[in-house]
């Protein structure tokens, strides 16, 4: 059996989105600068697929621009802000410990040039509330960049109620909306969001390829000059095959909203609920405001990367927070924003359903995760000394 | 996954003396859990050779694999031999390791070593300090 569970990660593209990318690879492959029918045909396309993805927003089609993915529009939204507020001489803003590092990294990178930032911290339920971010806006707040859904443990943040308070108080909000666009209902308009990135890639549309959303008004700071594509902001002869796959994915996922959650929502539930009878383990994140398809629990006295690999093995992938996953020494930043100590955050697993995952694949998945799970903690001496007692468990 | 070479993933996936020995002759233990490894190494001893070991590894694949390994290779040898066991040569024996695994093989070294130091202290038995630099492995770890 192969079960792809790390649909977080990225996703399969699906028929729609391949499909609407064919015709702009061998027949209609002008650039749509240029003046000719060929070129044009692509302006056209180009055109319209704008058009549907704000209309998906709920802006116009001039608020978008197209970028490379949700990293470089996570950076080109807050460095635009960044330079609009130094010009008032604000230098300060306001984020949370457990945005991804697209937004973490490029807000260290601000920190060096003289910018203060808060990064709140998250309740144990995984969720920031609108009251922390009102706390921490100051007069010289120029940014409110708090992700709409977690990358890793899924919760969803209450974008409606922080965009209210940034507007009140006079603040740019942006959200990193890469994980819930084409899962979750969005409208920037009502949830008072002035800046958004997404991600084709994480909706089952193509690598590569987002959509950075800026409200008339905002000037955006170019990341890359030369030619005049994206009204100046943005410049590269555009993606179009890309562009066209990401517009038809969007619309097919927005469609599906939803079919697919009230499918993935059982599933979820059922993963979680199998995976929580396994004794000493502990779901991370709130359990109801969380994405549809993900799953994330801690399991005491194993190591995730061993976890993956046996997992592997037995056909499913998935994803772990542990040190040795992440690259780094330390474990998930998430899961120890959450408050997981160290040896407790080693061991995370995060499975992450799609609308093709099924009922089957989810008892499948929640037997080879005991299988594994308890084969190491065979081997585990952290484990040996929990259940002799010598140590205490952490997770009860 | 090719992140490892084929007899890591055959030492991780079938691992060799996996377990405990009770009232074993040595016992080590490195690492901490923090950091997310630990390995435990248990050895029975008769007339300077190490006629049982067993090991128990809280840890990454390389970690497992690494500990596995090293129990292979001193296994029916001599004390002498089994301290002259180095992280390279758990790293050889393995195909190589990827560069930020390396300190798993560093570990086994010192796990097999600190086991051997358990006995010597145990049985009263005199050596030299410098055969045993204390926990260097935790320089790669910074809580
Ligand atoms: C929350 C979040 N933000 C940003 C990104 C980066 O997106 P991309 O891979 O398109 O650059 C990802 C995905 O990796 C993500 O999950």
């Amino acid at each position: 059996m192969k079960i792809y569970a790390d649909n977080a990660a990225t996703t399969k593209m699906s028929r729609t989105a391949i499909e609407a990318m064919l015709p702009y690879m061998s027949e209609i492959y002008g650039n749509p600068s240029s003046l000719h029918s060929e070129g044009q045909a692509a302006a056209e396309a180009l055109s319209d697929a704008r058009e549907r993805i704000a209309k998906r927003l709920g802006c116009t089609a001039r608020e978008i621009i197209f970028t490379s993915g949700g990293s470089e529009a996570d950076n080109q939204a807050i460095i635009t802000a960044a330079k609009m507020g130094e010009k008032k001489g604000k230098k300060h803003i306001v984020s949370t410990a457990f945005e991804h590092h697209a937004v973490l990294h490029a807000l260290e990178a601000l920190e060096k040039q003289g910018f203060e930032v808060t990064l709140l911290d998250i309740h144990d339920n995984g969720i920031v509330t609108a009251d922390d971010v009102k706390n921490a806006i100051r007069p010289d707040t120029c940014l409110v960049t708090v992700m709409y859904a977690n990358n890793e443990i899924g919760t969803v943040q209450p974008i409606g109620e922080i965009g209210a308070v940034c507007r009140e108080a006079g603040v740019l909000f942006h959200t990193d909306a890469v994980q819930a666009a084409g899962h979750l209902e969005i409208d920037v308009i009502k949830e008072n969001i002035d800046m958004l990135s997404l991600s084709a890639h994480k909706f089952h549309g193509p690598k590569g390829i987002g959509v950075l959303y800026a409200k008339k008004g905002i000037i955006l700071q170019n990341l890359i000059y030369g030619g005049a594509q994206e009204r100046g902001k943005r410049a590269g002869t555009e993606n179009i095959p890309a562009i066209m796959g990401m517009a038809a994915a969007f619309d097919e996922a927005c469609d599906k909203i939803e079919a697919n959650s009230a499918k993935l929502c059982k599933l979820r539930d059922r993963l979680i609920e199998g995976l929580l009878s396994i004794p000493h383990s502990i779901l991370n994140g709130d359990a109801e405001k969380r994405l549809p398809g993900n799953v994330n629990v801690c399991f005491e006295g194993i190591e995730g990367e061993s976890l993956l690999l046996l997992l592997d093995d037995k056909g499913v992938a998935a994803s772990s927070g542990s040190a040795c996953t992440s690259g780094s020494l330390d474990p998930s930043h998430v899961l120890l924003a959450l408050g997981r100590p160290h040896e407790v955050a080693h061991g995370s697993l995060r499975l992450s359903l799609c609308e093709e995952n099924t009922a089957e694949e989810v008892e499948y998945i929640i037997e080879a995760v005991r299988d594994v799970v308890s084969l190491l903690r065979g081997m585990s001496p952290v484990w040996r000394d929990l259940e002799s007692g010598k140590k205490e468990f952490i997770l009860k | 996954m090719a992140l490892y070479s084929e007899k890591v993933m055959d030492h991780f996936r079938n691992p060799r003396n996996v377990g405990v020995i009770e009232n074993a002759d040595g016992v080590g233990e490195v690492g901490n859990a923090k950091c997310g490894d630990i390995m435990k190494i248990y050895l029975k001893i008769e007339n300077d050779v190490i006629v049982d070991v067993k090991f128990e590894t809280f840890g990454c694949g390389s970690a497992i694999a690494s500990s596995s390994m090293a129990t292979e290779m001193i296994k029916g040898k001599p004390i002498s031999e089994a301290l002259g066991l180095t992280n390279k040569a758990v790293t050889e024996a393995l195909d190589g390791l990827p560069a930020q695994k390396i300190h798993c093989s560093v570990l086994a070294e010192e796990a097999v070593k600190s086991a051997v130091k358990d006995y010597y202290d145990k049985n009263g038995i005199i050596y030299d300090c410098k055969l045993f630099h204390d926990c260097a492995t935790c320089e790669h770890c910074h809580h």
